[in-house]
């Protein structure tokens, strides 16, 4: 049996199927429930020997078409940094507010991406994020919390 | 009837409801193109507003946002590969790569000729049959329900091309995982939340789309940046390409339009089904239908593939009204928000409100095919205009589309560990899009996960925990026969040509 990163993750796939059915398995149900034709596991059980079979299948049945994967071409710095840009903007959006984080986060990403041009990428983070912000805000009456503009006297 | 439909065409054709139904479609495009803002809320938005009218010009109103919205989200799904909407996800499969190719004026004038035809000839269809479909609508049993749940899903063989069965299957389970997290419905008690509350009411499908579609394209697009085999791609994405439709594409629409309006308004007309099904459902059976050549073409571009999930949402748009419309049961969640305004009018809907309220009933109708001209006369000339996000360079595209993700899933909760969640699914689904598993089968599933698992429960319920179910009915047994015949067929195929290769 050839082993290759298809079968990895379908391996990786039978081991969280397998994890799932344990959970499953471990849903409280009421005691007047436990024995009726259907409760709140009985659906995540079947899924759960669902995900062992097709996996398994995966797994143990030939390869037709090895899927290759060039990883020498990825990119895999600027894709994590983005990721990271992310994660920090989830961060820290509910303490700063919607306009400064989301206006850091888009000039950011377009600095890491390779922009330079400073005007363009100023002009398309925080004018942009304020003209959306007034659509959502101003407009379609979407409430945005924002501490930050709140602090200097921008939003009531 | 006649007398119904010149009082519809009386009340539609007023100056103040064609305005409404102009207004409607416009604000309903540009919310439905952002994505995270689909038609339920755009509709949602609407209803103070609304009842500033009386209930038929508010109706007509809300029913311009919600083709609008839908039209809306095709675009973003098609140039972006971000559907704002649920019922857009299928127009993506080829509607973006075809953009990819350098035409995506094409597959936006593509889309707005299906959306157009699939409308008008549902509203054709419930002009004629609604009275008569409610009855239909109401023999749909659980079982049967269930059975159509389980058609929806083998439709993922069409989704899957050679040798990616097990893969897509794989994908179809992992999206009805996803669907089983948060609270069970009927006992309330929690699943799979690991006592962490943002997990109790479910991850969001916005959430999930966004993940799989936008900010994976993005986190994909970025990866591959110095790939050669993909640079091609993206020098073409700045392309618009022209939006006529030569002779050879319209005569596959001809084709393609009438069978998907069907199929479309059928399943809009079954409550609870709705746009995003119908599409799936024909994306699948068109493949199904066309010659090998034109199947090798779908997710690659195919214009077969881009009408006829197109010409199916706009159609079960307009079949989701009748059993709104005659039973009061919504065919949709977006029906679901407008049957709440309208009881807020005061109107009840059911089988009498042609004779109380005959007004209402025949201008949403009239209205419809109104709305649906009006919607080609706004966007087709705006298409150049539209297309032009192409040719934002990817430095800016990527963030803009980060940002719309984000944005998107932040306003829907204001929370930011659905934000974590969201860049959680998009790292995996990135990873999984890199080894060719198909993202469209986990949708799918996701989709149908709560409706799936409701109705085993009913009809599990109903027979005592016998799976005789499945057979009782005549009409869930041919239901099944046909998963049944697909899948022997698929399977049958596939080793019928590894024999003759």
């Amino acid at each position: 049996m050839n082993i290759n990163t298809t079968k990895i993750i379908s391996l990786l796939f039978f081991i969280f199927s397998a994890f799932y059915l344990y959970t499953a398995y471990q849903i409280q149900v009421f005691a007047f429930d436990e024995n009726a034709p259907f409760n709140a596991r009985t659906f995540p059980i079947y899924l759960g020997y669902a995900g062992l079979f097709f996996s398994g299948l995966k797994v143990v049945l030939p390869e037709p078409n090895t899927i290759k994967v060039d990883h020498k071409n990825l990119e895999y710095k600027k894709t994590g940094i983005l990721i990271v840009i992310a994660i920090i903007y989830g961060a820290t959006i509910l303490k700063v507010g919607y306009f400064l984080t989301t206006s850091l986060f888009l000039f950011s990403s377009y600095y890491f991406l390779g922009e330079r041009r400073w005007v363009l990428m100023f002009l398309l983070s925080f004018p942009f994020v304020a003209a959306f912000m007034y659509l959502l805000h101003g407009i379609l009456d979407i409430y945005l919390r924002d501490p930050f503009l709140q602090s200097i006297g921008v939003m009531g | 009837m006649i007398e119904g439909i010149l009082i519809g065409l009386t009340t539609a054709l007023t100056l103040q409801n064609i305005l409404m139904v102009m207004v409607g479609c416009f604000f309903g495009t540009i919310i439905g193109m952002l994505p995270g803002l689909g038609p339920m809320t755009a509709i949602a938005l609407m209803i103070p507003i609304t009842y500033g009218f009386d209930p038929a010009t508010g109706l007509i109103l809300m029913a311009g946002v919600y083709y609008g919205a839908v039209f809306g989200g095709s675009t973003s799904s098609i140039l972006l590969n971000a559907p704002g909407v649920p019922g857009t996800v299928a127009t993506s499969f080829d509607g973006y790569p075809m953009a990819q190719q350098g035409k995506a004026g094409k597959a936006l004038a593509i889309a707005a000729w299906s959306s157009f035809a699939g409308g008008t000839l549902s509203a054709i269809y419930l002009l004629f049959m609604a009275p008569s479909l409610s009855k239909v609508s109401l023999s749909f049993r659980s079982p049967d329900y269930f059975a159509l749940m389980i058609l929806g899903l083998t439709a993922i063989a069409a989704f899957s091309s050679k040798g990616q069965f097990l893969k897509a299957m794989m994908m179809v389970v992992l999206g009805l995982m996803l669907a089983s997290v948060g609270q069970d419905s009927l006992s309330d008690i929690t699943r799979f939340t690991f006592n962490n509350m943002n997990l109790t009411d479910g991850i969001s499908f916005v959430l999930v789309v966004m993940a799989t579609f936008a900010m994976s394209e993005a986190l994909t697009i970025i990866l591959k940046r110095n790939d050669p085999t993909s640079a091609a791609k993206q020098v073409s994405l700045t392309e618009l390409g022209s939006i006529k439709i030569n002779k050879e594409e319209r005569s596959k629409m001809y084709k393609t339009i009438p069978r998907s309006s069907i199929i479309g308004f059928l399943i809009g007309v079954l409550p609870g089904a709705g746009a995003t099904i119908a599409s799936f459902l024909a994306y699948g059976m068109e493949r199904n239908v066309v010659n090998d050549e034109e199947k090798e073409k779908f997710g690659k571009g195919s214009v077969n593939g881009l009408s006829a999930p197109e010409t199916a949402n706009n159609a079960a748009c307009s079949g989701s009204f009748v059993p709104m419309l005659t039973l009061g049961i919504p065919g949709s969640g977006t029906t679901a928000v407008m049957l709440g305004a309208l009881l807020g009018f005061g109107v009840q809907p059911g089988p009498r409100l042609y004779m109380t309220n005959p007004e209402i009933f025949w201008s949403i109708i009239m209205s419809m095919y109104i709305g649906m001209v009006i919607l080609l006369i706004l966007n087709l000339p705006l298409i150049p205009y539209i297309a032009r996000i192409l040719a934002v360079p990817k430095n800016y595209l990527i963030p803009l589309i980060l940002f719309f993700s984000v944005t998107g899933i932040y306003v829907m909760s204001f929370n930011n560990f659905d934000i974590y969640l969201m860049i959680g699914i998009a790292v995996v689904a990135t990873f999984l899009r890199l080894y060719d598993f198909p993202m469209p089968p986990l949708i799918l599933a996701f989709v149908l996960g709560g409706l799936m698992e409701e109705n085993l429960r009913r009809s599990l319920l109903l027979s005592n925990g016998s799976w005789e179910f499945l057979w009782d009915r005549a009409l869930t047994a041919c239901i099944l026969l046909t998963t049944i015949l697909i899948v022997i067929w698929h399977v049958y195929k596939t080793m019928f040509k590894k024999t003759n290769n």
